[in-house]
């Protein structure tokens, strides 16, 4: 597959993986968390949806992207908006990020992706939320230099509950890339009440403590924007305003995977 | 900071800018006696300097270790009759305005009316100056096409370099001898006049040592009153110190310090040079003083910190001379763009960073000054450590220091033909000038409001604000066919301005170089004493006028929008885009979105707009570059505007880029504020597709989020950009820390952010006194910030 659908293209992205990054994010996403900030992902893309829109090329990038808005674009059309930070990426020790939304939701554009990019030598992360076929993964993982893994509940009932849909998928997945020795940093999102208890945390840290291999665990505090993007959306986001973690309550959150050994960080 | 560094920083911080009468007073005694009559110009230059210096006040601030003021206190800023004699309605303005005040009393009031105006009336070089330039000239300068640097301020705008650590005037005094006997008046028709020259630079030279023994008896008399036994050791070392010199060569990091003090004052009391003065390479300069006395003990740490905190508060003591009028408008600040540099590189190539810079840098952090600025030298050799650690000073938001690309100034200077040693040893100075320090004077002429040609190319030569015909005519827009014609309409029209300025820029080279020499300046700057020859007349190893660009962002966009909408996508016609413009947008709102959210602009690495960015660049630099001066140099091009851009606006109806009229234009080569939308890495992107190394300076803001720089990870990714931008050969990099919100309250309750400290563009100032438009424009600059 030569095109495919995103969303946004994000340029020095600093908390999507190691140096100076594009982050590229890639439209549909499986999953239904509640708190999700990428409203605008979720709607499940077909090459009809947006056909107005699949013919913006990637000129218009100073144009303000409406939300709700994704467009289909080629390999070639992407790679030369991601080869313009070239020099940013080799002076950093960065490259290239697939988020989304979920990026194995397009498995084949996503692979002819890394290809290309590993082609030129170009640094790649694939940010996911785990939640794909083992096969997909099998596919990709030759061309990825570190995974961006999410775990996000650890309870199956809770996170059935708040995510949509089981976690034994996303478990699975990760146990087996680290199986197979490849660079994984796990992001935790922090939200309040439902993934920042301490029940949850102590849960997930007591899981990774067996694998040495992962490389650093990143906490991301909850943040405001997807409120915002929800109120563009038009959408009521479905559940209470609420609060940021105060830097005491993420000092007390990190000290839960330091004594497992794990480097931590606060933010991307 | 200890606690005579707070006293005499709040002191400094406290006093109020007032108008001192002293120098004008002393200037028009000694004019008026007629003893400037009996001697020829240069000479009298000298005597004046010399009487100015042997009875100006001498003060000596309670607990000063480094002295010596150029008024008679802390802030009394003097004014320069012989240039421009400010009027009755000047002193008004200069004492009641609301951003830069200088108070006048009442008795400078009526001194300035009873002596100092009759006088110098129709004398002052400001007056010739208008006197002698052409009509064309004096329309172009109404219309606010160009400044004039040279108006109220003397060519300035050079560096010392590090002569004086090793000569003392002694030794300039010498160089001076032997130089007077080599001349051969038979073979030398000039050899005459050179030797008055060396004359007046002699005399100069005493005057000066004459000063510094004022201070040493004024330090022994003080010494005698005082009782506390430690204050009188000081004064005692106070009065050693300036006895010794600027006479002979320093031997200690204290005696350094001092005699650079000394020449300051000498400089900036001769003339009101423009960018004032400066060290330049300080941590280079001071190093062997700091190694050795910190050996022999002579010297700690701490009071090696100390000395140069009490050197510091002297720069801030000192504020730019008031300026009335477009000079005010162009440069509406009490900075005078003395810029400290640090690092860069040595005379053999090779990593200069050393522990007196980074201890400079402490400093810096600590007194938290507006003067003097400070700068970093980056080059590929300087470790990422010095880098860092003026991230960390830059985080705290206040602007410095600024960062400059090293190898990218040297590859500026060798171009102009400068040595690689002459140009290892250079950096930059003012706002971002690159310069061979001690060996050139690169003067800074005016700022040319590129956008303003653009706007009378739109009328066929009329300016529409006042419907004058000031231009020439290059064509009726509404027929060209394409972009080119339309751009060479434009190069046109550039032509004939840029030729006006530099046909005026002649004349006002040769009033200073013949009527107001600079015999103390040119004692310092090579090779005016083995050349016989003034600064002023073309006496330093290299000689450069500049010319500086503005508006090239909002330049960008207004023909980018036009070869988008007129030529290429046809949305609109030529003559219907220049009704739009004259209405500024008001009927046609939906246009005006298109032009603002759906046109391609500068700054997002898009080649569409950033491709007509290159060739105005190369309009701009074949129009000045290269074109010969009457001191013997060439004409060149920098970019950057001060707060030129504010008033260049001012002036300016709306533009094809959805700019309102009369609002500024883009400043330095940043994008015009909020049309960059793509992230810091696309504008260094579209910044580096300007030619720097074809410019003496470029200016390039960012304005970033605290949390872009808030932890470690987040400043090495900082660093990775800067260096990134220095590999694609960007000249300099400045930074805002400060978030608009920030900013937006300050303007709402200025008594709350009193100590707010912004960069502005080349230099940082206190956020409540700039004028509403500047702030306004600050807040509008883009955001860079996480997500």
């Amino acid at each position: 597959m030569k095109t495919g659908y995103i969303f946004n293209i994000k340029r020095y992205a600093v908390h999507d993986g190691p140096g100076i990054r594009t982050t590229v994010f890639m439209q549909g996403c499986p999953l239904h968390c509640t708190w999700c900030h990428n409203p605008e992902s979720r709607p499940q893309m077909s090459p009809n949806l947006y056909p107005e829109q699949a013919q913006y090329c990637l000129r218009p990038f100073y144009r303000k992207i409406p939300y709700k808005v994704a467009w289909r674009v080629s390999i070639s059309e992407l790679l030369r908006e991601l080869r313009k930070d070239l020099i940013f990426y080799e002076e950093s020790g960065g490259g290239v990020t697939f988020s989304g939304g979920e990026p194995l939701i397009q498995p084949e554009f996503l692979h002819q992706l890394l290809l290309a990019c590993k082609k030129e030598n170009i640094h790649t992360a694939v940010d996911t939320s785990g939640y794909a076929d083992w096969k997909t993964f099998q596919n990709i993982l030759p061309d990825v230099d570190i995974f961006l893994f999410d775990i996000k509940i650890l309870d199956p009932d809770r996170h059935k509950k708040f995510v949509g849909v089981s976690n034994k998928k996303i478990l699975d997945n990760l146990d087996r890339l680290l199986q197979l020795g490849s660079r994984v940093i796990i992001r935790i999102p922090l939200i309040p009440g439902i993934t920042d208890t301490e029940t949850n945390l102590q849960q997930i840290a007591d899981f990774l403590k067996k694998y040495e291999e992962i490389e650093r665990i990143d906490l991301l505090p909850y943040n405001m924007m997807g409120e915002d993007k929800y109120k563009k959306l038009n959408q009521k986001q479905n559940m209470v305003r609420l609060h940021h973690q105060s830097d005491y309550e993420l000092k007390q959150i990190q000290s839960i995977f330091v004594p497992y050994g794990f480097e931590v960080n606060i933010g991307g | 900071m200890n606690d005579r560094i707070k006293k005499l920083r709040q002191h400094s911080l406290e006093s109020k800018p007032t108008l001192s009468h002293e120098r004008a007073e002393l200037l028009t005694e000694f004019y008026a006696s007629g003893a400037a009559e009996r001697v020829s110009i240069p000479m009298s230059r000298a005597l004046a300097f010399k009487h100015l210096l042997q009875h100006k006040k001498i003060w000596i601030g309670e607990s000063e270790l480094i002295v010596g003021e150029r008024g008679p206190g802390p802030k009394a800023t003097p004014t320069y009759p012989e240039l421009c004699t400010h009027s009755q309605a000047d002193l008004d303005i200069l004492h009641s305005r609301k951003k830069i005040p200088f108070t006048v009393s009442p008795q400078t009031r009526r001194i300035h009316e009873q002596k100092i105006m009759p006088f110098w009336k129709g004398r002052s070089i400001r007056d010739r100056i208008f006197e002698e330039v052409e009509v064309a000239w004096k329309e172009a300068y109404q219309a606010g096409i160009f400044t004039e640097f040279m108006e109220q301020r003397a060519p300035g705008h050079t560096v010392l370099d590090d002569k004086i650590y090793r000569k003392g005037l002694l030794d300039f005094k010498q160089d001076i001898a032997r130089q007077i006997n080599q001349l051969d008046v038979e073979k030398d028709p000039e050899a005459l006049d050179k030797r008055e020259q060396l004359r007046a630079m002699d005399v100069a030279a005493d005057a000066l040592i004459l000063f510094a023994e004022r201070y040493a008896e004024a330090a022994r008399k003080q010494l005698r009153k005082e009782q506390d036994p430690q204050r009188k050791k000081e004064l005692l070392k106070i009065s050693e110190v300036c006895q010794w010199v600027p006479a002979r060569p320093p031997r200690t990091f204290w005696e350094a310090l001092q005699y650079y003090w000394f020449i300051h004052l000498g400089v900036i009391t001769e003339l009101n040079t423009w960018d004032s003065f400066n060290p330049g390479r300080l941590d280079q300069h001071l190093y062997p003083f700091y190694v050795t006395d910190l050996q022999n003990g002579e010297l700690t740490k701490s009071h090696a910190r100390e000395l140069l905190q009490a050197f510091w508060i002297k720069f801030n003591n000192q504020p730019a001379p008031p300026k009335v009028g477009v000079t005010a408008q162009e440069s509406n600040t009490y900075t005078d763009f003395c810029l400290i540099n640090l690092g860069g590189v040595k005379a053999d190539g090779s990593d200069a960073v050393n522990e007196l810079s980074y201890l400079i840098l402490d400093v810096i952090e600590e007194m938290r000054l507006l003067q003097p600025s400070s700068m970093v030298q980056i080059s590929k050799k300087n470790p990422d450590l010095f880098l860092k650690r003026a991230l960390q000073i830059i985080k705290t938001g206040f602007g410095q220091p600024s960062i400059f690309n090293t190898d990218a100034i040297i590859q500026e200077l060798t171009r102009q033909g400068k040595s690689i040693i002459d140009a290892r040893n250079g950096g930059a100075s003012g706002c971002v000038e690159a310069g061979a320090f001690g060996k050139e004077a690169y003067i800074l002429t005016g700022y040319f409001n590129l956008v303003k040609i653009l706007e009378i190319v739109l009328h066929n030569g009329i300016d529409p604000r006042t419907g004058k015909k000031i231009g020439i005519e290059t064509g009726d827009p509404s027929q060209f066919t394409n972009f080119d014609e339309l751009l060479a309409a434009y190069e046109k029209q550039l032509n004939h301005f840029i030729d006006i300025k530099i046909r005026g820029n002649r004349i006002i080279e040769r009033l200073y170089a013949k009527y107001l020499p600079a015999p103390f300046m040119s004692l310092l700057i090579d090779d005016c004493i083995t050349t016989g020859k003034d600064y002023n007349a073309g006496g330093a190893r290299y000689n450069s006028s500049y010319i500086q660009g503005v508006g090239l962002g909002t330049l960008t966009d207004s023909l980018t929008a036009i070869r988008y909408h007129v030529f290429d996508k046809k949305t609109i016609q030529m003559v219907d885009f220049i009704n739009v413009l004259k209405d500024n947008f008001r009927s046609n709102v939906s246009f005006y979105k298109q032009l603002i959210d759906n046109t391609p602009k500068y700054g997002n690495d898009d080649d569409y707009a950033d491709s007509v960015l290159s060739r105005v660049f190369e309009a701009f630099f074949t129009a000045v570059d290269g074109k010969p001066t009457v001191r013997g140099g060439q004409f060149r091009i920098n970019l950057l505007p001060t707060t030129s851009h504010v008033y260049f606006g001012s002036v300016i109806g709306a533009t094809p880029d959805g700019r309102r009229a009369a609002e500024p234009v883009s400043e330095g080569i940043s994008p015009v504020q909020g049309a960059d939308r793509n992230g810091p890495t696309s504008v260094l992107k579209s910044a580096s597709k300007i030619d720097h190394l074809r410019t003496g300076g470029t200016l390039l803001n960012q304005k970033f989020t605290p949390q872009l720089l808030a932890n470690e990870e987040g400043l090495a990714k900082v660093i990775s950009l800067i260096r990134s931008y220095f590999k694609m050969d960007g000249h300099h990099i400045q930074f805002n820390v400060v978030t608009a919100d920030t900013l937006r309250k300050a303007q709402k309750h200025p008594e709350k952010y009193q100590d707010l400290i912004v960069r502005v563009a080349g230099y940082s100032d206190y956020f409540v006194d700039l004028t509403t438009e500047l702030q306004n424009e600050i807040i509008k600059r883009t955001e860079q910030g996480s997500y």
